[in-house]
């Protein structure tokens, strides 16, 4: 590691940002997700040394989100069909430790496996009273918790006869911007994914896994909705400037 | 030191082409930074791909560290939106607009001191994992001293640095190139 010593006595650790665990991440060219061909660098990936730029990120309000943004089936006049679920879990740092005030966003299609958007030409029914957005702020345990439909699965052209598992997009961000995640949740029991290129990507088989939620009967509240669990883990070690500051 | 963390990352996947459904709320958001009022400036670029075709589905973050005295930033609107953070989206021809707080000169950590920039994240369907990326400024006398830029070869150091395309706006020009010829430094992380 890259420590020097400055005035005051302080170590300042200028190593650079670590690249990712191997197969743990997936490649930016992989050629099964035909899309990331002429989109992924063929550059090698320049080290970066961790600054007060990375160490730094922005820090989201309360006031961002709103009571029912995450109950996604609250959101129009009627309920929306399909399967009502719960999606919980909690978000940690590497060290394990939670991740308080993470902003978790998601998108996803409705049971028929459409989305609301104009690029999305599946010939599924839009649902009025589904738009398929939710976001939240992780409690001080680093919970978060969405109300939602089951999403269907949807053909899509990456190849003949393709078609993606259910999933739900997750989008977070923790303390410091190297911990920003954009990922998707998968669902157990799903036969279509080991046949997705996308979450074949991720070349761990462990890993992959870990794309995948858990049926939880506990939290699943009888005669009226099932609940799946899934944990998140964000870079970072709660090194930041500001958790030093506070030692 | 990843080997001795306790858990591993959760691995990443595509924003995909519907990003707008739940991310569009806070496009084109953007709130001052913290620290440093030096005016505001407008980035203006491209993302194109291997083909040098413009990408309309691409989604770009900028993050503008705050000055020595902001760690972190901490500074909200009153909708809650964090300083120094601007997230917007490609048009039908890969066009993109970041109004955004002209950043400070902020320390590197061990006394030298790192030429205004910021810290850019690229989404979009096809990448499987956001890229990461840094822009500086063509009229910053600070760019010959970086310690960063210092440390990429000379002849890919200019798709780092935003030209300076209308001095009264303080627009800036700055492409995103995926692959090719002029391929954007990307970082490790």
């Amino acid at each position: 590691m890259a420590m020097e010593r400055v005035e005051g006595g302080n170590l300042i650790d200028l190593s650079p940002v670590q690249p990712a665990i191997p197969g743990t991440q997936p490649a930016y060219h992989y050629p099964p997700y035909v899309s990331s061909i002429a989109r992924s660098p063929r550059m090698p990936l320049v080290l970066l040394p961790k600054t007060l730029t990375e160490k730094t990120g922005p820090v989201f309000g309360h006031n961002l989100v709103r009571k029912n943004d995450n109950d996604l089936t609250a959101q129009h006049e009627g309920d929306p069909l399909g399967e009502r679920i719960f999606v919980h879990g909690r978000v940690f740092d590497e060290d394990g430790r939670p991740v308080r005030s993470a902003l978790v966003e998601i998108w996803q299609a409705n049971a028929a496996g459409r989305y609301r958007h104009k690029v999305d030409g599946h010939d599924a029914p839009l649902d009025p009273n589904f738009t398929g957005a939710g976001r939240v702020l992780t409690d001080a345990n680093g919970y978060y918790f969405f109300k939602t439909i089951k999403p269907g699965a949807y053909p899509w052209g990456n190849h003949y006869n393709a078609w993606r598992p259910a999933h739900i997009h997750f989008s977070l961000f923790g303390s410091g911007i190297l911990s920003r995640l954009v990922t998707q949740m998968y669902f157990p029991g799903d036969p279509l994914q080991p046949l997705d290129p996308i979450f074949n990507s991720v070349p761990d088989e462990a890993a992959r896994k870990r794309l995948i939620s858990r049926l939880d009967m506990d939290r699943t509240e009888p005669d009226y909705a099932l609940a799946f669990a899934w944990d998140i883990v964000l870079r970072g070690r709660g090194d930041t400037p500001f958790e030093e500051a506070r030692r | 030191m990843t080997t001795s963390a306790k858990l591993i990352p959760t691995s990443s996947q595509t924003v995909g082409p519907y990003f707008r459904i739940g991310l569009q709320y806070m496009l084109d958001r953007c709130v001052a930074a913290g620290a440093g009022t030096a005016g505001s400036i407008e980035i203006r670029g491209r993302v194109l791909d291997a083909d040098g075709v413009g990408v309309s589905d691409a989604m770009l973050e900028f993050w503008t560290p705050g000055g020595e005295e902001t760690l972190p930033p901490s500074t909200q609107d009153r909708d809650g939106l964090p300083g120094g953070f601007c997230r917007v989206g490609t048009d039908d021809d890969g066009n993109f607009a970041a109004k955004v707080t002209r950043p400070i000169a902020v320390p590197l950590g061990d006394g030298r001191m790192q030429a205004p920039h910021m810290l850019v994240l690229v989404f979009m369907r096809g990448l499987l994992r956001h890229l990461l990326s840094r822009v500086y400024f063509a009229d910053e006398p600070g760019n010959a001293a970086d310690p960063v830029l210092e440390g990429i070869p000379a002849e890919r150091r200019g798709t780092l640095i935003a030209q300076l395309e209308n001095h009264e706006t303080s627009s800036y020009r700055w492409n995103v190139v995926l692959q090719g010829q002029d391929e954007t430094v990307f970082f490790e992380w």
